[in-house]
């Protein structure tokens, strides 16, 4: 079976979540491509939208038409090539509603699950539940006779107990993408020891026909990406802890917020990274992820305290940053949450007092918008940390203690052998986390 | 002709554009060009008839029949002649024309002649379909997705052929940079608010990409999105008596061509606009000059290659000189024959149909003296003000010369 043919019959499983919509989306433009190439002519290409509700499906729909008028929009030039012969369609406009009509007839949302005994290739973006994972892998593969390939989404859960369990021998792999996926370049490329090796050379394929950025993770909970981050989020967690002992704990998390924002130039501070992703996602993760790892405790009381006080973050089915740590308005941080008081602290009533306590940036400071673009990392952040060096401010030392220790972070990925190299660390932090340099550098040494 | 009037050019590049609000619609347009012309001649009984050129209002706006929107401009202009003429983006010189022929016949001693478009209503890659109006239908489904851009990417791509690819680009580069300096000088143009420090550096980063837009072009050596219209009087003596108005605030019309070429063929070279050549020459020998005493030229450059060519086809470069020309600073604010001095299609911006308006505004501003920041200096042996506006590739063209009156 060649790539286009094991693209022709395939499903999403959780097809109505955050990830699986994406992953649907990317999917649907890449069967729909294939299925215009001439010698596809003629052949029917499914994809199975597989959800719990109606209701959340309809909304994919909407969402995906949508989302494939804008890809229509951009790609025109290339559609007029792809409807060439097509004599009733002769302005663009044509062409775009045609395409998206044929994007979305090969899309089948559905709440049957059945329809996947059929597949010959699955998509899973279920919730991070091991067991349902491993449940609904093990229904479909005893009733599809295809033995179909298992692409599983999960963040945290390591691919080989999914495989085991399920009893999928070799066809299953982690792929997993970055939110959202349409947007997101970055996707971790998970094999267990068995993945077959063809299984694993479509996924690359795959990758490469999205435009994707692919980075082989070894098989362990958290893979890179959630190694670096859960890690990173705990320290921060620790950081605002230690300095609440002289600080009233809403100052803490700001400070540690904005040394982790604009002293080491990353496009959020480590708070509002974890308000992004969500409260309770980090919680789970780092719940998932602590069993395997015997020399740590990944845990933090103070997210489970959060919870506890229904304060979760997370986005609004718009988009929109839901409060969290942080409270925003129209995408500015305008208050932090107290625990101890149990409301939010306008930021205005401290921020300026923060800023005299955390002190000024380097000189050579570049925000990053404009640092990320840098080519030569270590000739600007080479000098920018040693600039850093020399004040002995408070946001000087918090930084470079922060920075030291995500360097540790990703050194300790490598010995762990969950990467392969320091490059594919630094890919993903630059790339699904848009830092601006590599954790692992020698500007901390 | 006397009493210009430009709205702004409303789109990408100004700073209150923003593509998601609502905007305003034709009617404000029109509405905003005409009263502007009423009030510098004394109200709206002065004039006797209203011609609105446009190109594609019927889809661009869902609105035909512009003529009807004098009396909205002032009711006094209501149960007088009103009419609205199309030729694409010839639409605008064709309402010169229009006003032009009424004096001339004697049916009219004062016609009020506007030009508007609206275009920020549909995305680029619809407008493009519309656009492609101006062309053969039947030439459509075999043509680029961005159609027009597609078509004058062709003639560059022979032109790079021909003479060189630095050599024209190096050109295009100094046609665009110019464009922008002059823009920046008139509050009116798209491109006024545009602060890039180094113009050049920017056009040499976008290298064209066939892929997402044409082989031979990047945006920058386009011309603007733009919601505009232009108003001018275009009046007999007696008419400007009438309406009071001296004749140093006027400009005299020393001689007009309007010239058209088989829409159903190609161009016969690709690398010579051989109409604009011809009206050129022909609106020339009526008003009895040659180029040598023009001192300033507005020319239809809906793309820097339409420019260069234009620079050729007025016989102020030999054939394949042209980049040369421009290259050198020749069509500069301050250079031997200053062109498109408050930025052209690609500065100003080109709301199609307003554009051979904004044109005659623009050389009665500057002969007159009234052209502000972007005013250049006309030494006395050359009084003469040319422009030229196309419609298509090359299809519709009007000439226009004019001398201080
Ligand atoms: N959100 C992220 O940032 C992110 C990033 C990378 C990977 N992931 C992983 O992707 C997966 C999905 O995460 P998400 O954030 O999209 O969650 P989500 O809650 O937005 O989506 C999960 C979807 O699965 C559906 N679902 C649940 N049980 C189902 C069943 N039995 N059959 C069919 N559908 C079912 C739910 O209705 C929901 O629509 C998880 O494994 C998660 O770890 C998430």
């Amino acid at each position: 079976m060649n790539y286009d043919e094991k693209l022709q019959h395939v499903s999403v499983l959780g097809a109505a979540g955050k990830m699986g919509s994406g992953i649907l989306l990317l999917t649907a433009v890449e069967m729909a491509d294939l299925s215009l190439k001439p010698e596809n002519k003629g052949k029917a290409f499914v994809l199975n939208a597989i959800d719990l509700s109606d209701q959340a499906l309809a909304g994919v729909v909407a969402y995906l038409r949508a989302q494939v008028v804008k890809i229509a929009e951009k790609k025109a030039v290339l559609l007029r090539q792809f409807y060439a012969d097509r004599n009733d369609l002769i302005e663009n406009y044509d062409i775009i509603e045609q395409y998206v009509n044929d994007v979305l007839a090969l899309v089948r949302p559905t709440t049957a699950m059945e329809v996947a005994y059929k597949s010959t290739l699955i998509f899973e973006a279920v919730s991070e539940n091991k067991d349902l994972k491993v449940k609904i892998f093990k229904q479909i593969d005893q009733n599809n006779p295809n033995k179909p390939w298992y692409f599983t989404n999960t963040s945290s859960v390591p691919i080989h107990m999914i495989e085991g369990e399920a009893g999928l021998d070799g066809r299953v792999l982690g792929f997993h993408f970055y939110n959202p996926p349409a947007v997101q370049r970055l996707v971790e490329l998970i094999v267990t020891e068995k993945t077959l090796p063809e299984v694993n050379q479509f996924a690359l394929d795959y990758a490469k026909a999205l435009g994707k950025v692919v980075v082989p993770s070894n098989d362990f909970a958290g893979f890179i990406g959630n190694g670096h981050f859960m890690r990173d989020a705990l320290y921060g967690i620790k950081l605002a802890e230690e300095l609440a002992k002289d600080h009233p704990f809403a100052e803490a998390v700001y400070m540690v917020n904005k040394v982790s924002q604009d002293f080491l130039v990353r496009p959020m501070g480590i708070f509002q990274l974890i308000d992004y992703v969500g409260i309770d996602v980090v919680q789970f993760i780092m719940k998932v992820m602590n069993p395997f790892l015997d020399d740590e405790d990944l845990h933090s009381d103070l997210l489970d305290k959060m919870m506890e006080m229904g304060v979760k973050g997370g986005q609004m089915s718009s988009g929109a940053q839901k409060d969290g740590f942080l409270k925003y308005e129209k995408g500015a941080v305008v208050a932090v949450f107290d625990t101890d008081q149990n409301e939010y602290s306008d930021v205005v009533n401290f921020a300026s007092a923060c800023e005299a306590a955390l002190g000024a940036l380097p000189n050579s400071f570049k925000p990053w918008k404009a640092a990320v673009r840098i080519k030569d990392k270590d000739s600007h952040f080479g000098p920018y940390f040693n600039d850093m060096k020399q004040m002995d401010s408070l946001g000087a030392q918090l930084a470079l203690g922060y920075g030291k220790n995500s360097d540790a972070i990703g050194r300790k990925l490598l010995t762990d052998k969950v990467a392969r190299s320091e490059q594919d660390v630094n890919t993903v932090m630059l790339t699904g986390f848009f830092h601006a340099f590599g954790p692992i550098n020698n500007y901390f040494a | 002709m006397t009493a210009g009037y430009n709205t702004i050019s409303m789109g990408t590049g100004r700073k209150e554009f923003n593509p998601k609000k609502e905007r305003p619609g034709l009617d404000h347009y029109i509405k905003d060009a005409g009263q502007g012309v009423l009030k510098q001649i004394g109200g709206a009984d002065k004039i006797d008839e209203s011609v609105i050129g446009n190109f594609m209002s019927a889809r661009f706006n869902k609105q035909a029949h512009l003529g009807g929107f004098a009396g909205a401009i002032d009711p006094k202009l209501e149960f007088k002649p009103s009419l609205s003429v199309e030729g694409a983006c010839g639409s605008g010189g064709l309402s010169l024309i229009t006003g032009i022929r009424s004096v001339l016949a004697e049916t009219a001693d004062t016609v009020l002649s506007i030009g508007v478009e609206v275009q920020n209503t549909v995305k680029a890659i619809y407008g493009a379909d519309i656009l492609a109006g101006a062309g053969w239908f039947d030439k459509r489904k075999h043509g680029h997705a961005y159609f027009f851009p597609g078509q004058f990417s062709d003639r560059a791509g022979v032109y790079y052929e021909k003479y060189g690819h630095e050599y024209a680009r190096n050109g295009m580069r100094r046609w665009f940079v110019n464009a922008i300096e002059n823009a920046r000088l008139d509050p009116t143009a798209q491109e006024y608010h545009n602060s890039t420090p180094d113009l050049a550096v920017l056009y040499d980063k976008m290298t064209p990409n066939g892929k997402a837009f044409v082989d031979h072009l990047n945006v920058l050596d386009c011309s603007k999105v733009s919601d505009g219209a232009s108003g001018i009087v275009v009046a007999s003596e007696e008419g400007l008596q009438r309406m009071g108005i001296d004749k140093k605030d006027a400009v005299e019309v020393a001689g007009w061509a309007q010239l058209t070429r088989n829409i159903t063929n190609d161009p016969p070279d690709p690398v010579e606009l051989t109409t604009i050549k011809a009206a050129a020459a022909k609106a020339m020998e009526m008003a009895g000059i040659t180029m040598d005493q023009v001192g300033t030229v507005e020319t239809h450059d809906c793309f820097s290659i339409a420019g260069i060519l234009a620079v050729e086809a007025l016989g102020l470069a030999a054939p394949g000189k042209g980049a040369e020309y421009v290259a050198e600073g020749n069509t500069a604010r301050n250079g031997k024959m200053p062109m498109n001095t408050t930025g052209g299609l690609i500065g100003w911006g080109h709301p199609t149909g307003g554009t051979g308006v904004h044109q005659a505004v623009t050389i009665w501003q500057q002969l007159t003296g009234k052209a502000g920041d972007a005013q250049i200096t006309l030494s006395d042996d050359r009084p003469y003000g040319l422009t030229i506006n196309m419609g298509g590739d090359d299809v519709t063209v009007v000439a226009i010369v004019y001398k201080r009156a």
